[in-house]
């Protein structure tokens, strides 16, 4: 199972080396998210239309390595923008990947970019 | 860096390495552990668990990685043979020596096998070990071929009745066998036994007492067991589970002081008679005891490894608490402090109810002021609280028998009164053992100021959960004593209770969350405030869940019970569980096709897992063209209205219940409420739809139907209570609408019907003054909000189907048309089921 979660590593704006294409912006559900599939990897993309912000994270949750944080409920916590799981409801902030409410290991993040209606997400490779 | 060798890899041995890998020295210390079972340390006190099911790595107390990540070194099957005090060393089974500084010996124990003739027979086992319970298991399957069932268990104390139930699993016949005149004679009383006795043979194992086997008949394997008193039982297989004995062997061979019936002696540091050399568990004799129970282990660990970080000055305390509370054999069975005291200095108060099997003692001093101790069978919910009442040595109240008894003038109140009257050092989290002043010293100190802080800031509650209410009284009284409001806001972006965010939207004419949280709120809401105004907006306007669909709770937003692996459950509704052999077809085809498991539910409905997202509509299309529609399974709604036969067919029935079940089903279905709501209608007084435990319960009598509310199942079973007597149909309508209206209107967040009555100032004296006699002047308008709910109910499955928008949501990727490959199924009675979380 660990072997999944090795395959997602966080990526900074400046590690970016492919601006991946997923979608156009009304793909996604305003002030939600959506799942996109890049190289064998799900990413959850979550558009704050709220704060005109986008951010990306793994699908996987790491309590229990299902695929599903893009069904996930967004909001904030303390102004830090957050995903809670369906599953259990832990929640990660989607800044820095870091678990809110419990011990659980910090979720990798993706930096997300609009350009013509367009949503890319970085990745380095 | 300082080398620290722990013999022994079980549960203690195990919480030795945790506690050290949490402490501050950890940096200056290498652990290297030896175990000699192949496996790593697993949960030993919950092993029959691995016949129901559970595999070794599921009793696992650690991931495989665990030892590694933290730089520990674990030798499995590496048995220890050889101390060498001088030299500091030890030495494995094949002459590998290896060096420490500090030695630790967490060795344990083995099963205690008594002298009988005959124990080495075959069909004769201990339970001890998973490689033990291999052994039973292989062993009862030939005897199963064989046709033959006996099994006996040597020894009626705690381990020896886990045992029966582990043989019990196994589908043997199970004879507990025990020398004593009673069960677990170290905690339990005669009437204690008695009442545990009467509740396991009412399961169907046999219990034999005062029994002295003399020998072990048969040849080669065995027959049965000869008793002393010349009677037998014949079996055909026997557990031998009387007791433990300390593995000490390889260090009383290198001389250090052991007591006389086994045991490595201890002092109040750990330490054995070796400055460099402690003994933990259940190999550790301390005060001329051996503690067979984990809590003290753990403790021991704790200790021994503050000493070697050079804290001395944290110490066993003189006297350990044996104080146990557990489920054997599904019975609530709890002991505390001197439970079998019978001295000149104490009073015995009993209570017995054998209808209902349970039995409650406590011991309490002549004088009337301290609980002394105390026994709990059938029901040990209030073991937490008398607990700490003989803990903390807390004055009696003046009856005592309300301790037990209950206080019988109508109060129920909570056991311990006030909880900010316990002392200070009061445990009140005893897997953190976090104490009341931690708790409240943390809000104090102005470190926290709620709940969900104290617990992230001291742990308490984040073992077991047990302490949790207790926890959260506690911090409610320190906020008030500090003159802090606490107030029932729903989270950080309200700071309003849901019936005054209910008022607001009403009032406003709200729409939209946006509307609400600019207005009213700060930020951008979190998974509490979202669904809550979805619900309360889908209440006010009989809105659908696919409004706002990225508010709506998981489940609502794709109108789905999200199951294990994030597949989703499919339920249509199926009023009153009355169904057609046309239709009950289809539904056999349509789980057919999608290869889904199926169930019947406890609703009367079928149930259907393992739909992945992308499949849902297509099952709800094949659904809705045979004439279905959405259950709501998956919201805070109506769910089932269950019926039973009534007079239609039952020659009993005093009323049509189905025809009723249909029509309330019908009239409520898709209601937006707090929580979801559950209804009944029985045709006669025997009550086979089980109303009474349901939101709203009908059943028929002479001269009309009764009306009950505010019961529910759950963890906190509880039967509706009487609204209404020998009522007409309407009448049951009008006061069901008023009733189910002003629980939505006023009910807090996810609280069911019986919490909310309990809640409600007056009860449900209050409730039907309100409901029947309209004391606020509500009614019309109630009945108003209701009618406009009833007429408007669409089916939001069949809008989901039919808008291109929505069907969007039900795609597992938004770049791709593929399925999620994620997903392992394993073939589960020739259906499937998810494949089991690590």
């Amino acid at each position: 199972m660990e072997e999944i979660l090795e395959i997602y590593k966080t990526t900074t704006i400046e590690d970016v080396n492919v601006w991946f294409e997923a979608a156009t912006v009304s793909d996604f559900p305003k002030n939600g998210g959506a799942c996109i599939k890049y190289k064998g990897k799900q990413i959850a993309v979550f558009n704050f239309e709220r704060k005109n912000t986008w951010y990306a994270c793994q699908n996987v949750c790491p309590h229990k390595m299902e695929m599903v944080l893009s069904r996930g409920m967004i909001g904030d916590q303390n102004g830090i923008p957050k995903v809670a799981c369906p599953m259990h409801k832990k929640t990660f902030s989607l800044e820095n990947g870091e678990n809110l409410n419990g011990d659980l290991a910090p979720i990798a993040t993706y930096p997300v970019k609009i350009e013509d209606n367009i949503v890319y997400v970085g990745f380095s490779e | 860096m300082k080398k620290v060798v722990v013999i022994g890899n079980g549960m203690v041995g195990y919480k030795f390495c945790e506690k050290f890998a949490a402490s501050e020295k950890f940096g200056e210390y290498k652990l290297t552990v030896f175990g000699e079972e192949p496996r790593r340390a697993y949960d030993r006190v919950h092993l029959s668990e691995f016949y129901a099911g559970k595999t070794a790595e599921d009793l696992s107390m650690s991931s495989v990685s665990w030892y590694e990540e933290n730089n520990i070194d674990l030798h499995t099957s590496e048995m220890i043979t050889e101390i060498n005090r001088e030299d500091k060393t030890v030495a494995n089974h094949r002459g590998d020596t290896y060096s420490y500084d500090y030695l630790v010996l967490a060795t344990g124990s083995s099963a205690f096998v008594p002298p009988i003739p005959g124990v080495e027979k075959e069909g004769v086992f201990v339970y001890r070990t998973i490689e033990d319970l291999e052994a039973i298991e292989s062993y009862a399957k030939k005897l199963k071929a064989e046709g033959k069932t006996q099994a006996a268990v040597l020894g009626g104390g705690l381990l020896g009745l886990e045992a029966a139930n582990a043989v019990k699993e196994l589908g043997l016949d199970a004879h507990v066998v025990e020398f004593a005149p009673r069960l677990m004679p170290r905690q339990l009383d005669q009437g204690g036994s008695d009442m545990l006795q009467a509740k396991i043979e009412s399961l169907g194992l046999s219990v034999h007492l005062s029994k002295q086997t003399d020998f072990i008949q048969g040849g080669h394997a065995i027959e049965g067991l000869q008793y002393v008193d010349n009677t037998e039982l014949k079996v055909d297989m026997l557990v031998i589970s009387a007791g433990i004995r300390p593995r000490d062997e390889v260090a009383k061979e290198c001389g250090l002081e052991a007591g006389l019936r086994g045991g490595i002696i201890v002092d109040h540091k750990m330490k054995t008679s070796d400055d460099y050399i402690y003994a933990i568990g259940e190999v550790a004799l301390y005060n001329n005891m051996i503690y067979g129970l984990v809590a003290p282990g753990y403790d021991m660990a704790e200790i021994a490894m503050s000493q070697i970080t050079g804290n001395s000055d944290n110490t066993m305390v003189e006297h350990i608490d044996m104080s146990t509370q557990l489920k054997l054999i599904g019975t609530e069975v709890a002991s505390f402090g001197d439970a079998l005291s019978d001295g000149d200095d104490t009073d015995a108060i009993v209570y017995e109810n054998k209808r209902n099997g349970i039995y409650k003692r406590i011991n309490v001093s002549k004088d009337g002021t301290k609980l002394l101790g105390g026994i709990l069978i059938g029901d040990s919910s209030d073991y937490n609280a008398l607990f700490q009442i003989y803990n903390t040595a807390m004055k009696l109240p003046e009856n005592p028998e309300d301790l037990i008894l209950g206080n019988r003038g109508g109060d129920s109140g909570s056991l311990l009164g006030d909880v900010m009257d316990l002392p200070d050092d009061a445990q009140i989290c005893s897997c953190e053992s976090i104490s009341k002043g931690t708790i409240c010293g943390v809000i104090q100190e102005g470190t926290c100021d709620n709940l969900g802080d104290v617990i992230t800031c001291t742990k308490a509650g984040t073992g077991c959960g047990g302490c949790k209410p207790m926890v959260k009284d506690l911090v409610d009284a320190t906020l008030k004593s500090l003159g802090k409001e606490v107030k029932d806001t729903i989270c950080e972006h309200f700071e309003y209770n849901r019936q005054e965010l209910f008022d607001i939207v009403k009032l406003k004419g709200y729409r939209k969350f946006d509307e609400v949280i600019d207005h009213h709120g700060k930020g951008d809401g979190c998974e509490t405030c979202k669904p809550l105004i979805a619900s309360i907006m889908a209440s006010i306007y009989a809105d659908t869940a696919n409004e706002e669909a990225p508010i709506q709770d998981s489940n609502d937003r794709f109108l789905a019970n999200i199951q294990r692996n994030g597949t989703y459950s499919v339920v249509p509704r199926i009023p009153g569980g009355e169904i057609t052999p046309e239709k009950l077809i289809v539904l056999g085809q349509v789980g057919k096709k999608y290869d889904l498991y199926t169930k019947i539910t406890g609703g009367q409905r079928v149930d259907f897992f393992g739909a992945r997202l992308d499949q849902l509509p297509k099952i709800w299309k094949d659904l809705i063209d045979h004439g279905f529609e959405s259950g709501h399974a998956y919201g805070k709604s109506l769910r089932t209205v269950k019926s039973c036969v009534g007079s239609t067919w039952c020659r009993y029935g005093m009323d049509e219940s189905v025809s009723f079940a249909i029509e309330l089903e019908e009239r409520y279905k898709g209601l937006r409420s707090p929580h979801k709501l559950k209804g009944g209608v029985s045709g006669c007084i025997r009550e086979c739809a089980e109303a009474r435990c349901k939101d709203f319960g009908v059943i028929a009598v002479e001269g009309g139907w009764n009306l009950y509310v505010c019961g529910n199942g759950g963890a906190n079973p509880k039967h509706a209570e009487l609204l209404a007597e020998q009522i007409d149909n309407e009448t049951v309508i009008k006061y069901l609408d008023r009733f189910l209206m002003f629980y939505i209107r006023t009910a807090a967040p996810l609280q069911r019907t019986a919490k909310w009555l309990d809640t409600l100032e007056g009860g449900i004296e209050y409730l039907k003054e309100v409901v029947i006699n309209d004391k606020l002047g509500l009614a019309e308008g109630l009945e108003e909000e209701m009618s406009k709910l009833v007429n408007t109910f669409q089916c939001e499955w069949t809008q989901a189907i039919q808008d291109k928008e929505i069907m969007k949501r039900f795609n597992h990727f938004v770049n791709t048309d593929e399925p999620d490959d994620n997903l392992v199924f394993v073939p589960l009675r020739n259906q499937k089921m998810p494949e089991h979380w690590k």
